[in-house]
């Protein structure tokens, strides 16, 4: 079981949250070509080690957090706010 | 054959010396600097490759490489269920094909694989699950393929020990269930070990600890070799089938994939006498479950949901299949949990695997199982053989391209969408 530190409410088991995929992938322009759109939706690079990742905070206070977190150890480093690192 | 064919007038042979004069099943030798092909991953599907390109293609200077030792990752990590119950097109026709070269397995491999035609049973809970199935399992029959609708009552008379959840102990009671008669189990390292000896006997070197550490290409771009922990080795064409690890072994050769890499449980009880003659599944309670032959009650769930190569389930999973598995069977309620692992599954974005060429010429890709690798086994080596000495896939396995998630040509069983958890 990981406990996530959730910067809102503190450690919280992870059944509390749901899990948003790669923090890294990026939606392109409206008018990008669609093998870009294809790249969004469908290729990820899926690394064995460090991964930086969304969860949202279903059970809690419903924040999108960014999770940096080893794929191998499932040890978690940083947990960030997204939308403070939102473009 | 490896230690000679096996009969009863070997094994009469052997008991009469003693059981002394057993030969190897299989030769450990060093690589060659050449082969006309290597198979990447000594797990089923690589070995199966291996078997199927020797016997079917001619092709004998070939190697399959494993960094560990064959059949250690997946390949020992699953619940062994087989099936083919697949409403599209290309799964069901694919997978159907691997379950007919399962029913000849243990003969064609002069190995006992232990093939258990025991029926593979689904229970639907809802409506709306009852019209989904129902759907699905008349799309087996027009494509020829056995299933058989059952009433509740019907379920209960053919799986005596199941709760149907009519007195109001079940929060979602059994409404109907369906089956594949011709589904089962069978032996997971037998799988293994069969095609490797098989395979070896046609004088395919089978390479242990012997991890791929990189790809030689040319300045065409095309495949030249490949770096391993035991030396370089040239080779013009390498079939990559490692599972779970598929994304960064393909990285090295610059390759991005829609896969996702996640754990997928599985746990045992200790053995008890026999009461279940069939797997059971359910899609709405989210578990599947079995008794092996030594008597363990074997069960399976959902994905842990995260991305992972950790290779241990964490302790929620346990819990909500357990839950699940007591309601629906509450005569396991005080059994122990004897031993528990995880597999890691190469989910791909649309639930469905690749089977085919890459980018790299030479480099073809045989990954993206999900948790469906283990009844894939035949077919999949069947398949990806074909595809790697014809430089073509066969018709069998020509809509599991890899390009296809750039043309919007997926194959998503379920319609859930490009989530590589939701499959």
């Amino acid at each position: 079981m990981m406990l996530i530190p959730c910067p809102h409410c503190g450690p919280r088991p992870e059944t509390e949250f749901v899990y948003g995929g790669d923090a890294n992938v990026k939606r392109p322009d409206p008018t990008a070509p669609d093998a870009e759109w294809a790249d969004f939706i469908y290729f990820r690079d899926n690394p064995k080690g460090a991964h930086r990742e969304l969860w949202l905070h279903a059970a809690g206070c419903h924040s999108w957090l960014t999770v940096e977190r080893d794929t191998v150890t499932h040890a978690l480093g940083s947990v960030s706010y997204t939308k403070d690192s939102a473009e | 054959m490896g230690g000679g064919k096996y009969s009863f007038l070997s094994l009469a042979k052997n008991a009469l010396s003693g059981h002394k004069n057993w030969q190897p099943a299989i030769r450990h030798p060093e690589p060659k600097a050449r082969y006309d092909a290597v198979i990447i991953g000594g797990g089923g599907h690589g070995l199966a490759t291996a078997y199927y390109l020797a016997k079917l293609h001619g092709m004998k200077n070939i190697a399959v490489l494993e960094r560990g030792w064959i059949g250690g990752g997946n390949t020992g990590r699953n619940t062994t269920i087989v099936r083919s119950n697949y409403l599209l097109e290309p799964n069901a026709h694919f997978y159907e094909h691997s379950l007919k070269l399962w029913e000849g397995l243990s003969a064609d491999l002069n190995f006992n694989v232990m093939f258990s035609q025991r029926s593979v049973i689904n229970t639907c809970h809802t409506p709306g699950e009852v019209e989904a199935t129902m759907r699905r399992y008349n799309a087996m029959r027009l494509n020829g393929i056995d299933a058989e609708f059952l009433s509740a009552d019907e379920l209960k008379r053919r799986v005596p020990d199941i709760n149907l959840g009519r007195d109001g102990s079940m929060r979602w009671p059994i409404m109907c269930a369906v089956s594949q008669p011709r589904g089962g189990v069978a032996r997971h390292d037998a799988v293994a070990w069969g095609y490797a000896r098989g395979a070896d006997s046609l004088g395919v070197d089978i390479l242990q600890n012997c991890e791929v550490t990189g790809f030689k290409r040319g300045p065409d771009g095309a495949l030249q070799g490949v770096e391993t922990s035991r030396g370089y080795i040239e080779t013009p064409k390498a079939g990559v089938a490692v599972a779970g690890h598929s994304g960064h072994v393909m990285a090295m050769a610059d390759i991005r994939l829609p896969i996702e890499s996640h754990l997928l449980q599985a746990f045992v009880s200790e053995p008890v006498k026999p009461f279940l003659d069939v797997v059971v599944s359910t899609g709405a309670l989210h578990f599947y479950i079995s008794q092996t032959d030594k008597g363990e009650v074997l069960l399976g769930g959902g994905l842990d949901g995260y991305n992972s190569y950790s290779q241990r389930g964490t302790i929620p999973n346990i819990e909500e299949v357990t839950e699940a598995a007591v309601e629906m069977f509450p005569n396991i309620s005080r059994l122990k949990w004897m031993r528990q692992w995880a597999g890691v599954m190469d989910m791909t974005m649309d639930g469905s695997p690749i089977i085919g060429k890459t980018p790299v010429q030479g480099l073809y890709l045989d990954g993206g199982w999900c948790y469906g690798g283990f009844k894939a086994t035949p077919g999949s080596g069947w398949c990806f053989a074909h595809t790697i000495a014809h430089d073509e896939p066969h018709e069998l396995n020509a809509a599991f391209t890899l390009d296809r998630f750039g043309r919007s040509a997926v194959i998503d069983e379920k319609g859930a969408g490009p989530y590589a958890k939701a499959h």
